[in-house]
């Protein structure tokens, strides 16, 4: 085995406290960037919930729609062209909008009402711990998912509330089904939905499509886009990337989380350069004697590139443990911090890369030697 | 005749820049040659640590040429210099310069590493020069688990490891005391004996004057004399080479 790998784990250790403190800069930098880059996802699959999770190949909406909370309507009579169109099998209306829930106890709370024909489907609720889908058939039924208990003000099934001057009665419990807004959903059939935010009879949000057996699902969307009116056509993929867009980039919340990540890249890469650069002024007769020895200017930056990949893989094994404790602790909140393989092989290769990147500056520092300093000190 | 190791032919070096310009060294002609070992004599400043980095392709001249084994090195850049110290020079310093966060069989085994080299033989190849300047016992020790002249040892070997064209030992006695500085001058010697290596040993200490087979005088950055090592301290000064030309290679006494 060649002696770079030593050289460079030795010159790494010689000096402790310095090598701890590239250490600490790089798990800190590591950190931040994970929380920024794990809440990026997580925001990006949390903004999407609904849309995962409903029953559709295609979603009919109104034109111009950014998101799925976007409370546009459309017109009941798309829904009778709609199935008109061949290879559509299906179209369920979704009617979504925000009520107020009035806690028994006293005072109000925003909720979003999410609503679906419970015989053709849509959106209903998932993850039920307790209650039916049946029940919410149940004049006055709605179901709620059990982490907004204490903000609603009720203790589970069975309790009363009331929204828009009507009577509910919690028939169904869900668990994990979040907000990101912090709105709790509130789920239950068509009419009452309508009759909680006030939408017209003949109005929907959404139909959700399901195409036949066998239809190709673009041709279908294409066919739906070409003898619809006024309505945008989406595959489920599409409105999962525009919903998504909108939040993350339209809101600014994306960048922002992408400015952080980018900070901390900035601040990791200047800790490390800073520790190499110096550990390097330290150690430069040794690199000189290398090159007075005839050693390749190559050989020397392997060896300081080698001291930088020894500190991201140590600094990054520690970042992903701190890391890990922060995923798990976020894991019940509106707003988790994901973490999946690809995004933990993506923050190993940017700690590689930010560790190479503050090797610059010792390399130019070495590249600069003159072998012939070996005969003045 | 046997092929100079190295050769330098009319060398002038000017060093620093400016109104702080020097010549550090004024038309010098010096052959190498193998299964000899040269002492380079002369005070401070006289030239000889700037002639020993011209010899040793460290410094490339102001004017003149070096040849390293026929090989002229005009025109060489950083990194063909820095291969031809790799496979033709072997480098001794006055204060060793060993990695002392390294064994002392690793610090031999540089030699080779940054040649490519990092092969079991060439962990073999550094104990067995280790060996042979006296230290097969130490080879797991650091340098700061060595006297001066052990660690002045280690330096040899690795020095040598490579088999050299040319060893080249700036002032390699003169952190040490006699006992080990005669030593390791007698270990020089030894290595001198290899006809296809020529050693060249810097110094100014007239007590290791019996260790050369040849002793140039160098002063004010030319060659004032060069006379066979076993009658150097009876010779007088002469004049400067740049005056009278004594210094060229066929002027010389051996």
């Amino acid at each position: 085995m060649s002696l770079i790998y030593r050289l460079a784990s030795r010159n790494l250790l010689h000096d402790r406290l310095r090598f701890i403190a590239t250490v600490i800069g790089i798990v800190f930098s590591v950190v931040l960037v994970t929380i920024q880059l794990g809440l990026y996802l997580g925001f990006g699959r949390i903004v999407t919930t609904m849309i995962d999770h409903a029953s559709a190949d295609l979603w009919i909406m109104p034109p111009g729609t950014k998101c799925f909370e976007d409370p546009s309507t459309l017109d009941e009579r798309t829904r009778f062209q709609a199935l008109s169109i061949e290879g559509v099998a299906q179209a369920a209306p979704v009617v979504i909008g925000y009520a107020d829930w009035r806690i028994p106890a006293g005072g109000t709370f925003p909720v979003f009402i999410v609503a679906s024909d419970l015989r053709e489907g849509g959106l209903l609720p998932w993850n039920l711990v307790e209650g039916s889908l049946e029940a919410l058939a149940i004049p006055g039924a709605v179901a709620v998912d059990r982490s907004y208990f204490d903000r609603l003000g009720i203790h589970g099934i069975g309790a009363n509330a009331e929204i828009r001057g009507q009577k509910v009665e919690v028939r169904a419990v869900t668990n994990g089904i979040r907000s990101f807004t912090t709105t709790p959903y509130v789920f239950t059939t068509l009419d009452r939905g309508r009759a909680f935010t006030a939408t017209p009879a003949n109005k929907v949000t959404y139909f959700l499509v399901r195409v036949s057996p066998g239809a190709d699902v673009e041709s279908v969307r294409r066919r739906l886009t070409a003898n619809l009116s006024d309505v945008d056509v989406l595959t489920t993929a599409d409105f999962r990337d525009r919903s998504r867009s909108f939040w993350l980039f339209g809101t600014g919340a994306g960048f922002a989380l992408f400015a952080g990540a980018l900070l901390g890249m900035v601040v990791g890469t200047v800790i490390v350069a800073q520790t190499l650069y110096s550990s390097t002024k330290d150690h430069i007769n040794e690199f000189a004697t290398l090159r007075a020895i005839g050693s390749s200017r190559l050989y020397i930056h392997k060896v300081i590139v080698c001291q930088a990949l020894i500190s991201a893989v140590i600094g990054f094994c520690l970042a992903a443990g701190v890391g890990l404790v922060v995923v798990a602790a976020t894991a019940d909140t509106a707003l988790p911090i994901v973490m999946t393989p690809a995004l933990t092989l993506v923050l190993f290769l940017l700690t590689l890369l930010m560790c190479v990147i503050s090797a610059v500056a010792a390399i130019v520092q070495v590249t600069r030697i003159d072998p012939v300093m070996v005969f003045t000190r | 005749m046997i092929e100079p190791v190295v050769q330098a032919v009319d060398i002038v070096k000017w060093l620093g820049k400016g109104a702080a310009q020097v010549q550090a060294l004024k038309g010098i002609s010096l052959a190498l040659r193998g299964g000899e070992l040269t002492l380079l004599m002369g005070p401070s400043g006289s030239g000889k640590t700037t002639l020993l980095s011209i010899l040793g392709c460290m410094l490339t001249p102001t004017r003149g040429t070096v040849r390293m084994r026929g090989r002229s090195t005009e025109g060489a850049g950083p990194e063909e210099l820095a291969k031809l110290r790799r496979e033709h020079v072997g480098f001794i310093f006055q204060s060793y310069h060993l990695f002392p966060t390294l064994t002392a069989t690793d610090n031999v085994r540089l030699a080779l590493d940054v040649r490519g080299d990092n092969s079991a033989r060439a962990i073999a190849k550094s104990k067995d020069a280790l060996a042979m300047v006296g230290l097969a016992g130490k080879v797991n020790a650091f340098p700061l688990e060595l006297s001066g002249g052990e660690q002045q040892r280690v330096a040899i070997a690795r020095a040598i490891v490579g088999e050299p064209s040319a060893v080249l030992a700036d002032e390699p006695t003169a952190s040490l005391d006699g006992e080990n500085g005669n030593a390791i001058m007698t270990l020089l010697a030894e290595i001198a004996k290899d006809s296809s290596r020529g050693v060249l040993v810097v110094a100014h200490d007239p007590r290791i004057l019996c260790f050369a087979d040849r002793v140039v005088h160098i002063e004010d950055g030319c060659i004032i004399r060069e006379e066979r090592g076993d009658a150097a301290l009876k010779k007088d000064h002469g004049e400067c080479a740049a005056h009278d030309r004594a210094d060229k290679p066929d002027r010389m006494e051996n």
